[in-house]
């Protein structure tokens, strides 16, 4: 039973519910909710996106760019052409898998700086079609978005929205860890370590590839369909280069190769501007130390690092297999 | 999120503390200070709207608890930096309203940030005095927000007005990406026919863009062209000038009063002169003549700012003066900070002069500034004057 | 119409320079040690504001110029020495958020000791547009062009001719090689920082007269280098140069009979495309993957 206990997928599935169900305890306002839903948001995208940096060894800095579609997409057909919001949002999910499916093939023969490069491109160039095409989008300004409501019921305030992001962050979890354990994650862990490798003994590296990189994309499709609708407004400022940046960030930081780690970086990253305005004029040279300072001296990212600690000295350690499971 | 936990069981603590303190000595509440929260883009794209709107409310704020405080309370300033994103104005307004339980908003640098805002502060029922340029903030009215600035809509009217007094029908459009710039351009493009301009030319250029030669070459070869409009703000129009003095181009070009400053003639250089803009009269305040009814706000506004920050005055800060000043008018004749009175009170303001003109607030009119309130302004000699 | 053509390409030139010296600074550094610096871009911008404040300060250009090079330089040995340094042997991924913790941080410090406003500097030699076959260029233009030409010649006599520059250029071949021979990898690594960070600091002092210079230039202009370096060949100051001009040209030239809202854009579209057609960009090196 303890064994079952310490296997990620049930004990910290388990904690993670746990952690989730009573946190609100401790959120005295409705801006401490609103933190824990940006948190938990900013989650869902991390383990979609670290399953592509850090398990199939691939890199994104393009990743707002789906964010973005995920939630422009939902606002304009909910919005502006009054489609019913769960519509919407499984409308533009489908819209965004086909457009990762489409460009994800040939971006991803790229290696490297060069597939950086790409889907920063990619990124971008998602960014400039927003900000121009302004009768659609609302442009630089944005545009506002309906309440999510399914049938007659209306999805508003911070605790209802806490609780269905809360439960939607489990699944997303529960779906992750999932899929590392199949032999499609082994596949992708194959990739990782050497392509030419996993190709030799019979696995299809571009059709993985591209396969999860169209499941980052839908991941981050969903959670911003969900903050369209959350923050009842949308503005290109989410689709920005910057905020790809954050999101690798928060992967890395939390620890590569670990879905929990995700969360916990996205947790750590999306809360800590709101604890450094108390610098004010040096926040962003706090913001950027910080940075810094945490791949100096926890490269291995936050939950890797913390796991080493408490993992008892191995003496056969069973190699890449472990290391990687968290 | 442990700090977080621990911070505010920390401050409820404190707040106990207080509040027993309180029942203790009766007097004590009404010391308490009037809390005015702004979000602003004191840092990113937008900054230098930002800043200097930070820096008036700070020293404003100074001066008015140097001088005793509003109903005898002082006034807390509590600002957050939005950097000019919509996503984090929302939240800090949440963190305003909720945590910091402020009394009434005076910030939202950029339009986007204001529109984020608008729903959080109707659904809570505070006033919300933004600082943002476009027509949607207050068209349709909406209750609880009210703004300082000039309409986009007001800048594209003045300019026609003067492009029709100099004979001119056929002009281009060159704007850039930001909210500010496309809000504008559509306005000016629905106006347009109103006044009998035809806009035969419409270029764009990109945020970093370090040179529009290309696009100022499109329109000097477009036929018939006799102007060129220029909404934006920030670097572009400085360069967009300096392009248009290189490529030897004469016909007049106007600027929006995104650029009314100082700084937009010394970017620019020679090619500033004859540049024409409209602009608060905060930017002439030396030139007005004595008779001038807001000679002295603008030329007091202007002296305490440049005294203090060594930098020039800017127009931004002075819809920030205005919006602090309206708001302290608005909490002395509610005798409190009663959110409904201080609204309702804000909403019968009427002669009040402020550096952007005079304001007549009324239920259909949350910024009370008609087209009176700005000036046609012309670089002439490397200095801004009136055009009579 | 060819009027209209040889001002776009004049543009273009002097756009696709800056873009270019960018894109050798990252080039360079890439080199000694497979890191892309996004820092690069905040040289970009150190180069230019110090020069204005130098100069306000009432230095005159042949002081305050070198003064703003040595000071960008310097901030390159630093960051290589408390960021770079001391991160050796972590992930490629973590390292790209190093340097751009570090841009981060540089565009704090920046706003803190400068401003948030927009800064001019007075061209090397005046303001009157210069006409070539019907387009106009302005004086500055041409010192933009010239400097980043007579950059890359000495560039390349530094690499072929002197004894530091072919041990910076053996180290980008084989790092453990080099070492074997007894080059200290760890001072090229040292030195390439600060050479990057003059090239950045360079073009930012080119420029500013023209396009004006904040705290926040150094983004998009980085981004850009990124841009060039990447389409050239990481690692080939040749494709460098050619990423920046042929980057920069492509720019002017769909703004100016395409699409102006869409120029970036189209821009990485050209990129994207030559990616796919050519994995390692128009000169870089085809590598073979190790099993």
């Amino acid at each position: 039973m303890l064994q079952r206990l310490a296997s990620p997928r049930t004990g910290g599935l388990l904690a993670l519910a746990a952690a989730i169900t009573l946190l609100p305890l401790a959120l005295s306002n409705k801006y401490f909710y609103d933190i824990a839903i940006l948190v938990g948001l900013n989650a869902i995208v991390c383990v979609g996106l670290n399953l592509l940096i850090g398990y199939a060894g691939q890199i994104s800095l393009g990743h707002a760019g789906f964010f973005g579609l995920g939630a422009y997409g939902s606002a304009i057909l909910a919005s502006r052409y009054g489609w019913p919001p769960l519509a919407a949002m499984f409308t533009t999910t489908l819209a965004v898998a086909a457009l990762a499916f489409v460009v994800g093939r040939p971006i991803l023969r790229l290696k490297g700086h060069y597939l950086a490069m790409a889907t920063l491109g990619l990124g971008v160039i998602i960014f400039m079609v927003i900000t121009t095409e302004d009768k659609f989008t609302g442009g630089p300004d944005g545009i506002s978005v309906v309440p999510f409501s399914i049938g007659g019921f209306v999805l508003q305030g911070e605790r209802s929205w806490y609780w269905v992001v809360g439960a939607l962050l489990l699944v997303a979890v529960w779906l992750a860890l999932n899929l590392i354990e199949s032999p499609t994650g082994r596949a992708l862990r194959a990739l990782h370590s050497s392509e030419v490798g996993a190709e030799v003994v019979g696995i299809n590296a571009a059709d993985h590839k591209v396969m999860v990189f169209v499941i980052s994309a839908v991941f981050a499709s969903l959670a911003g369909s969900l903050a369209a609708h959350y923050s009842g407004f949308v503005t290109p400022g989410k689709v920005t280069f910057l905020h790809s940046i954050e999101l690798v960030t928060m992967v890395v930081f939390g620890g590569m190769a670990s879905t929990f780690g995700a969360v916990v970086g996205a947790a750590v990253l999306t809360t800590l501007p709101q604890l450094l305005t108390v610098f004010k004029d040096y926040e962003m040279m706090v913001f950027g130390a910080v940075m810094i300072g945490t791949m100096i001296f926890l490269p291995r990212g936050v939950v890797p690092s913390l796991a080493r600690l408490f993992q008892p000295p191995q003496r056969n350690a069973p190699g890449k297999d472990k290391g990687a499971a968290a | 999120m442990k700090s977080t936990q621990a911070k505010s069981s920390f401050k409820r603590g404190l707040a106990a503390v207080a509040a027993t303190c309180a029942l203790f000595s009766g007097t004590a509440v009404a010391q308490e200070p009037i809390k005015i929260g702004s979000f602003l883009a004191i840092t990113g794209p937008v900054a230098f709207l930002g800043d200097p709107e930070n820096k008036t409310l700070e020293l404003y704020v100074e001066k008015i608890n140097a001088a005793g405080g509003v109903l005898g309370r002082k006034l807390q300033l509590i600002a957050y930096d939005s950097a000019g994103d919509a996503e984090k104005a929302r939240t800090f307004a949440k963190r305003l309203i909720e945590q910091d339980k402020v009394d009434v908003i005076v910030g939202g640098t950029s339009t986007g940030e204001t529109m984020a805002v608008i729903p959080l502060v109707e659904g809570a029922q505070i006033p919300f005095i933004s600082l943002a340029g476009a027509v949607v903030i207050i068209e349709p009215v909406k209750k609880w927000v009210f703004k300082t600035p000039h309409t986009d809509r007001m800048a594209c009217e003045k300019i026609f007005i003067d492009m029709q007094s100099r004979k001119l029908s056929k002009i281009a459009l060159i704007s850039g990406p930001g909210g500010f710039d496309k809000s504008m351009r559509a306005e000016c493009l629905k106006l347009n026919a109103k006044y009998g301009i035809q806009v035969v030319a419409d270029e764009t250029y990109g945020g970093g863009d370090t040179d529009m030669t290309a696009q100022l070459t499109k329109i000097k070869n477009t036929a018939g062209v006799q102007a060129v409009l220029n909404p934006g703000f920030g670097q572009g129009p400085a360069i967009v000038t300096k392009n248009y003095g290189q490529l030897g181009i004469t016909m007049p070009l106007y600027q929006s009063h995104g650029v009314a400053s100082k700084e937009f003639i010394k970017l620019a250089g020679a090619a500033a002169e004859g540049v024409r803009l409209p602009a608060a009269a905060l930017l002439v305040a030396d030139g007005l003549p004595a008779s001038d009814p807001q000679r002295s706000v603008v030329v007091s506004y202007k002296n305490e700012y440049e005294s203090r920050f060594k930098s020039e005055v800017s127009t931004f800060g002075g819809h920030a003066f205005d919006g602090l000043m309206l708001a302290v008018e608005a909490m002395k004749k509610a005798g409190g900070t009663d959110k409904a009175k201080v609204r309702d009170a804000l909403e019968g303001i009427r002669g009040y002069m402020g550096t952007a003109g005079v304001v007549n607030m009324s239920a259909n009119d949350h910024m009370g500034l008609d087209l009176s309130a700005f000036r046609m302004l012309e670089v002439k000699g490397g200095n801004w004057t009136l055009v009579k | 119409m060819s009027a209209q053509f040889m001002q776009y390409l004049l543009t273009g030139l002097t756009v696709g320079a800056i873009y270019a010296l960018v894109a050798l600074g990252f080039s360079i550094i890439f080199n000694a040690s497979h890191v892309i610096n996004f820092a690069q871009g905040e040289f970009v911008m150190i180069g230019g504001m110090a020069t204005v404040s130098l100069s306000a300060a009432g230095l005159p250009y042949l002081l305050a110029i070198p003064l703003a090079v040595a000071a960008a330089a310097l901030v390159g040995l630093a960051l290589e020495k408390f960021a770079v340094e001391p991160a050796r042997g972590a992930s490629v991924v973590a390292l790209i958020i190093i340097t751009i913790g570090a841009s981060i941080f540089l565009r704090g410090l920046a706003m803190v000791v400068w401003d948030k406003r927009f800064h001019a500097l007075k061209p090397f030699t005046g303001d009157t547009p210069i006409a070539i076959a019907g387009a106009t260029i302005l004086p500055q233009s041409l010192w933009v062009i010239g400097v980043t030409l007579a950059i890359v010649l000495a560039l390349s006599w530094f690499f072929g001719r002197t004894l530091l520059g072919k041990a910076m250029l053996a180290t980008s071949h084989n790092r453990l090689a080099a070492q074997l021979c007894g080059i200290n990898v760890r001072m090229v690594l040292f030195v390439s920082f600060g050479l990057s960070a003059a090239l950045g600091a360079i073009a930012g002092i080119l420029i500013a007269p023209i396009t004006l210079t904040s705290f926040d230039v150094g983004v998009m202009l980085g981004l850009k280098g990124f841009a060039a370096a990447i389409l050239g060949g990481l690692g080939s100051g040749v494709g460098a140069v050619v990423g920046g001009l042929a980057l920069g040209i492509a720019e002017t030239m769909s703004a100016g009979y395409l699409s102006s809202a869409y120029k970036d854009a189209i821009a990485f579209v050209i990129i994207l495309a030559v990616l796919f057609f050519m994995p390692s960009g128009l000169f870089g090196t085809r590598g073979g993957e190790r099993v």
